[in-house]
C-alpha cells in the first residue's frame, strides 16, 4: 500500500511538473499557438496507451495462460481498464486539437482512426469481462482475447495507415511532421515520464481493488 | 485418429447437419438477399453512384451474413445439447475448432457465391475478368473472418447477452481484414492485377495465418472457461 501511495504522490508531482513546464514556461509555437501545448496531454497519453498499455495486456494474458496465476489476470484487467481511459484521452485531446488547426472535431485521419478502433477493440474486452459470470472463465475468456487484441494491434496500424495514406494524396489535414525544438521537446518527455508514473498508479491501485474484489467474492 | 482426421471429422458432421436440416443455410440465402434488396432501397436506384461503392457492399453483404452464420457455430451445439459430447471427445481440442472453421467456410463460401451472382443479377456488373482475383480475395478475406469469428462464437457461446456480445466484440477487429479486402477487391473489378495491391494481399494473409495460429493455440483455454 505504502508502494503504490508513493507512486501516487510521485505521478502528482511529475504531472506538477510536467504541466507547469508544458504550459508556462515552455515557448508558444510560432503557427499553432497556445493550441500546441494540448500535444503534453495528447502525445504522452497516446503513447502511453499504444506502447505501454496493448504490450502489458498481451504479456499479462500470455502469462496467466501459463502460469495460472490470478494475478496475472487482474494486471491484464487493470490495464485494459487504465488503458482505455488513456486512449479516449488521446481522442477526446485529439479532437480539442483538432477543432481550432483543421477546423473540424473530426477527420479520418490515420492516427485518430487506429487510436479509436483500439479503443473499440478495448471496450469489447471489458463488456466481455463484465458479461462472464463466473471468474475463471472471464479470466480465461479474457485472456484468450487480451492476445488476439494486443496481435491485432499492428495489423489495425499498418491497414489504416494505408487506407489514408496510400490512395489520397496528403492533405492539409495531415499532422504536419513538425520539427520539434529542444524547449518542446523537454517537457514532452517529462509528461510522457508522469503520465507512465500515472499509469502505473492507476494499474495499481485497481489491481489492488480487483484483488480485494476477489477475496470479498470467494 | 490424426489431427486432420479428427477436424475433418466435425466439419463433415457440420456439413451434413446443414445438409439435412437447411436450418441455416437457407435462412442465410434469405438473409443475403434482403440485404441487396435493403442496398438497393437506401442508396437509390442510381447505377454509377452504386458502382463506387460496389467492393463496400459486398463485403458489408459477407461480413453482415457471415456474423449470422458464425455467431450460430457453437450455439447449435447447445440447442441440440450436443456440446458435453463434442467437449469431452478425446484428444487435442484444438481439432474441433479446425473442423468448425472449416465447417463455416463451406457455409460462408457458400452463401457468399450466392451474394456474388446476386450482385452480378442485380448491379449489372461484369466479373467474368476478374473472378479468379476475386475468388482468391474472397476467400482470404472469409479465412480471416471466420478464424476469429470461431473463436469469438465459441467464447461468447458461454457469456449473457452473447448476440449482442459477438458482433461487438468482432467488427473491430475485423477492420484491418474489412480494409484490405475492399481494396482489393476494388482492384480486383476494376481489372488492375493483383500485384497493384500486393500488400493489402500480404496484409491480408498475414492477418490470416496470426488469426488461424492463435485460434489453434487457445482454443483449448476458451474450452475449458
Amino acid at each position: 500500500m505504502t508502494a503504490t501511495r508513493a507512486l501516487g504522490w510521485l505521478s502528482l508531482a511529475a504531472l506538477a511538473i510536467g504541466i507547469g513546464w508544458g504550459l508556462g514556461l515552455a515557448p508558444r509555437e510560432e503557427t499553432q499557438g497556445n493550441v500546441q501545448r494540448i500535444m503534453y496531454v495528447h502525445v504522452p497519453s497516446a503513447i502511453v496507451a499504444e506502447y505501454i498499455a496493448c504490450p502489458l495486456i498481451f504479456f499479462a494474458s500470455v502469462g496467466y495462460l501459463w502460469k495460472r496465476r490470478a494475478e496475472a489476470d487482474r494486471l491484464a484487467h487493470a490495464s485494459a481498464e487504465a488503458g482505455v481511459v488513456f486512449m479516449a484521452l488521446t481522442i477526446i485531446t485529439g479532437s480539442i486539437w483538432g477543432k481550432p488547426t483543421w477546423g473540424t472535431w473530426w477527420t479520418w485521419d490515420a492516427r485518430i482512426t487506429s487510436v479509436s478502433i483500439l479503443l473499440l477493440m478495448f471496450i469489447g474486452y471489458l463488456l466481455l469481462r463484465a458479461a462472464t459470470d463466473e471468474p475463471e472463465r472471464a479470466a480465461n475468456y479474457a485472456a484468450v482475447l487480451g492476445i488476439v487484441l494486443a496481435l491485432n494491434v499492428p495489423l489495425v496500424h499498418f491497414s489504416v495507415y494505408w487506407w489514408r495514406t496510400l490512395h489520397q494524396p496528403p492533405s492539409m489535414l495531415k499532422p504536419g511532421p513538425m520539427t520539434l525544438s529542444p524547449e518542446i521537446v523537454r517537457p514532452l518527455l517529462i509528461n510522457i515520464l508522469a503520465y507512465a508514473i500515472l499509469f502505473a498508479y492507476f494499474v495499481a491501485k485497481r489491481v489492488r481493488i480487483l484483488k480485494t474484489e476477489a477475496e470479498a467474492m470467494a | 485418429m490424426t489431427f486432420a482426421r479428427r477436424a475433418w471429422a466435425v466439419a463433415w458432421k457440420d456439413v451434413l447437419v446443414e445438409r439435412r436440416s437447411k436450418e441455416t443455410v437457407n435462412a442465410l440465402l434469405f438473409f443475403a438477399l434482403l440485404l441487396l434488396f435493403v442496398f438497393q432501397f437506401a442508396l437509390g436506384p442510381d447505377r454509377e453512384r452504386l458502382g463506387q461503392v460496389l467492393p463496400g457492399l459486398l463485403w458489408l453483404g459477407f461480413i453482415l451474413s457471415g456474423l449470422l452464420a458464425l455467431g450460430r457455430t457453437f450455439l447449435v451445439e447447445r440447442e441440440n445439447d450436443c456440446w458435453e459430447a463434442l467437449v469431452s471427445t478425446p484428444g487435442d481440442k484444438s481439432a474441433i475448432y479446425v473442423g468448425k472453421l472449416l465447417g463455416n467456410l463451406l457455409l460462408i463460401f457458400s452463401v457468399e457465391a450466392l451474394v456474388l451472382l446476386l450482385f452480378v443479377v442485380f448491379f449489372d456488373v461484369d466479373i467474368t475478368h476478374a473472378l479468379p482475383a476475386l475468388t482468391l480475395v474472397i476467400a482470404l478475406g472469409t479465412l480471416g473472418l471466420s478464424a476469429v469469428g470461431t473463436l469469438f462464437a465459441a467464447m461468447t457461446a458461454g457469456v449473457r447477452a452473447r448476440e449482442l456480445l459477438f458482433p461487438v466484440l468482432l467488427l473491430p477487429v475485423q477492420v484491418p481484414v474489412l480494409l484490405g479486402a475492399v481494396k482489393a477487391t476494388e482492384a480486383a473489378l476494376a481489372g488492375e492485377p493483383l500485384s497493384a495491391v500486393a500488400q493489402w494481399i500480404k496484409l491480408l494473409v498475414s492477418a490470416d495465418v496470426v488469426y488461424v495460429v492463435i485460434g489453434i493455440l487457445t482454443f483449448d483455454f476458451v474450452l475449458e472457461g
